[in-house]
């Protein structure tokens, strides 16, 4: 299984998923955010998914959890980077992904999440 | 014709690349290639977690109007769908999920069979075509 690295850049923690999703990666992800949030006291968390090819109604109940746990932690959580294709087809699953702000790309992302990183 | 055997989360991962390639030399449209890979998705995760394993059969197909496009067939050995029409509902699930794996599976591609009884296994039948 392939780990998704979490990188830490001021008060926000980044994630790039740049490799093709096994539910056991995501299930990871979780856990592994979780502990650096814990950690950190990070206050942002952008996860950024330009690189991936489809969110199928696993993965995308498991960003859309990960956006609650990060909440508990007190931190949001915002999705950027999503690609047209994968936009229309996660709509006609019909997941809404509720909970979890989007931004076009990282830089809205960042901005959403109060400028500074 | 290509059979993969699904028994580990990573031959879900597989068996979306693969379909991925097919639906690419099929023509079919970038995001009809999205729909079928997530379709495929949901569907090789129901043969792993509720069908204990099986396999997805990957064919290039033409229609009869003469379009190219993609079938797959997915099987497995488990227990069964007691209730086909209730498992094919929006928001009806197992417990573990949001209950739009097969319902959304089937929103995604242009054909969509299901054959399945308790004690039998399942077989789910997808194909989409490109336009």
């Amino acid at each position: 299984m392939e780990r998704v690295p979490i990188l830490k850049i001021g008060q926000t923690l980044f994630v790039s998923i740049q490799i093709d999703l096994q539910d056991e990666s995501v299930l990871q992800l979780q856990d592994d955010l979780a502990g650096e949030l814990a950690a950190t006291g990070a206050t942002g968390v952008i996860i950024d998914i330009t690189a991936v090819e489809i969110v199928d109604s696993f993965i995308g109940r498991m960003l859309a959890t990960i956006g609650s746990i990060s909440r508990l932690f007190g931190a949001e959580t915002v999705l950027v980077g999503m690609r047209p294709a994968v936009a229309i087809t996660l709509v006609e699953l019909g997941l809404s992904l509720d909970g979890v702000r989007t931004a076009l790309n990282a830089e809205k992302g960042l901005k959403l999440l109060g400028g500074n990183p | 014709m290509d059979e993969l055997p699904i028994v580990t989360g990573d031959d879900i991962v597989r068996v979306r690349q693969r379909v991925r390639s097919a639906a690419a030399s099929g023509a079919l449209s970038l995001v009809d290639q999205t729909k079928l890979v997530t379709a495929a998705s949901e569907l090789a995760r129901n043969v792993l977690i509720h069908g204990g394993g099986g396999s997805a059969t990957i064919e290039p197909v033409l229609s009869p109007a003469g379009r190219k496009g993609v079938r797959i067939t997915f099987r497995d050995d488990g227990p069964g769908i007691p209730d086909v029409q209730l498992a094919l509902t929006d928001g009806w699930t197992t417990g573990d999920g949001l209950g739009l794996g097969l319902s959304g599976a089937r929103r995604l591609v242009d054909e969509f069979d299901l054959s399945s009884s308790p004690g039998k296994g399942t077989v789910v039948v997808v194909a989409k075509w490109s336009r």
